[in-house]
């Protein structure tokens, strides 16, 4: 194991290169959406409410996988072999993963966001907005600093699921890290020792980012207090 | 109290949430500086009423006009006169995230009503008139019931309310804590705040209310002063209430 290491190691580091890019694009995307479809699904408008249900529920009815072949393959293949479009319409796997990964988290953390805010006791709104404030200066001032503080725990559970989700990108052919150890297996046959190591790779990366999470909720409970 | 001047007039107020019928047709007129105290059974309507006023509630029809300036209609700014009119809660709603300066900050300051050192001064000022200048640092959760509850007025009084609206504000307070809540609100009244009060304090009621409003199926079914309220109710439904809370 250490012998492959040695000689693959720097490609597999790479690879996990490459993994931890596609999930902070995903990511920080995700977050966008998350905020955005998160606060349709409160406010009071009925067509924000409704877009907001259709999004969450499509996206969390389909599997990423398909959601992956649909973003890469299938929606090119729309402009360009069903609609003709002029310039040709071509995504590359970092885009088409990307874009991949902030739907489908996006999804859950638009979940995670609306449930975040509607733990905070209604009350909180209505004297905000009772001295005056209007409604997006109340759900700024006071609703949303005390949902966050409920929803960090789900946010980086969320943000756990999708770093794993990246293998499930090595289908459209981004070098991310399983698809990088499938192509050493195929170079060395090595499956037990190659799969232990981006097993513990990823194992590292994780254990690294619930370390984060922890100092991360400590430090709000304790600026709370 | 000033006869000559309507503060605020309902007429023919109508609430519905959904196929509930909730106010049925309010209609009154408070003046200024006129303390008027609700009461009335359980789930007759006397919060979905007091909402109504500041429009926290969407009124199915009727009409609400505050300083003759109408609620529904769509030009008046709802911000704007939300700023001059304050709401307590049953539950206080102090605003967890902060301490009880900011509390009493936020709104004034956040709506560049005056500025961060007028805004200070005011809320340092308040708290005192409440008696609580020492907790201005404290968080809302380490306070106490009646503690929150005038932390809450002095809030809203940072806005320089003309009217405050109080929904059972000592409702959810321990029993050795009400008269600290009520006595800030006797002040309040003699300072010549006008005042719309829902609770079930009928010692509040007798020695500081101009008028008592009974409430019962959405609709106010007598009204008259504490004395012939209390002492001589007409309607059966006000004597029967009245028995069992008295
Ligand atoms: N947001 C709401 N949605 C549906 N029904 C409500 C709502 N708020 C109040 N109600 C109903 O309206 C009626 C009057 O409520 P409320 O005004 O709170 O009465 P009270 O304050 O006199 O106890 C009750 O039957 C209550 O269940
Ligand atoms: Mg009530």
């Amino acid at each position: 194991m250490i012998d492959l290491f040695s000689r693959y190691g720097r490609v597999l580091v790479t690879a996990m290169g490459q993994t931890l890019l596609l999930a902070l694009y995903g990511l920080f995307f995700a977050c966008i959406i998350g905020l955005i479809v998160g606060i349709m699904s409160v406010v009071k408008n009925k067509f924000c409410r409704g877009f907001a249900l259709v999004f969450v529920n499509l996206i969390r009815g389909v599997p990423m996988i398909v959601l992956a072949y649909f973003i890469f393959f299938g929606v090119p293949f729309l402009f360009n072999n069903v609609l003709h479009v002029q310039n040709r319409v071509t995504l590359t796997a970092l885009q088409a993963g990307s874009i991949c990964l902030a739907l489908n988290c996006g999804a859950y953390m638009a979940e995670i966001i609306r449930a975040g805010i509607q733990s905070v006791d209604i009350g909180q709104m209505e004297a905000a907005r009772s001295v005056g404030l209007p409604y997006w200066r109340a759900m700024q001032r006071v609703v949303l600093p005390q949902a966050i503080r409920t929803m960090i725990p789900s946010i980086i559970n969320q943000f756990i699921i999708t770093l794993k989700d990246t293998s499930i990108l090595s289908v459209i052919g981004f070098p991310e890290l399983v698809n990088t150890a499938k192509n050493v297996v195929a170079e060395t046959f090595l499956s037990f020792q190659t799969w232990g190591i981006v097993a513990i790779m990823y194992l590292i990366v994780i254990l690294l980012l619930q370390w984060l999470a922890k100092v991360l909720e400590r430090r709000l409970k304790y600026e709370s207090k | 109290m000033n006869r000559n001047r309507i503060k605020i007039q309902v007429e023919n107020l109508i609430k519905d949430f959904g196929s509930l019928h909730v106010l049925q047709g309010v209609t009154t007129a408070i003046y200024e500086g006129e303390v008027v105290v609700v009461i009335g059974p359980s789930g007759s309507g006397k919060s979905t009423f007091l909402r109504c006023l500041n429009k926290l509630e969407e009124t199915t029809s009727g009409r609400i006009m505050i300083d003759g300036k109408e609620l529904t209609d769509p030009k008046t700014d709802i911000n704007h006169l939300r700023e001059r009119v304050g709401m307590v809660f049953q539950h206080f709603n102090l605003f967890n995230n902060m301490p009880v300066l900011r509390n009493l900050m936020l709104a004034p300051v956040d709506l560049k009503k005056c500025s961060k050192t007028e805004a200070k001064a005011r809320a340092v000022a308040m708290l005192k008139r409440v008696g609580l200048e020492e907790k201005a640092n404290s968080y809302p959760r380490e306070l106490s019931g009646g503690q929150k509850q005038r932390v809450a007025i002095a809030r809203s009084l940072c806005m320089k309310p003309d009217i405050m609206l109080f929904d059972e504000p000592t409702s959810a307070l321990d029993p050795e804590m009400v008269g600290e809540v009520l006595d800030v609100m006797k002040e309040l009244a003699r300072d010549g705040m006008t005042m719309v009060v829902v609770t079930h304090e009928m010692g509040f009621a007798r020695e500081v209310a101009n008028r008592v409003l009974f409430m019962a199926d959405g609709q106010i079914l007598e009204e008259g002063t504490p004395e012939q309220i209390f002492r001589n109710p007409q309607n059966p439904r006000t004597k029967d209430f009245l028995n069992k809370v008295l």
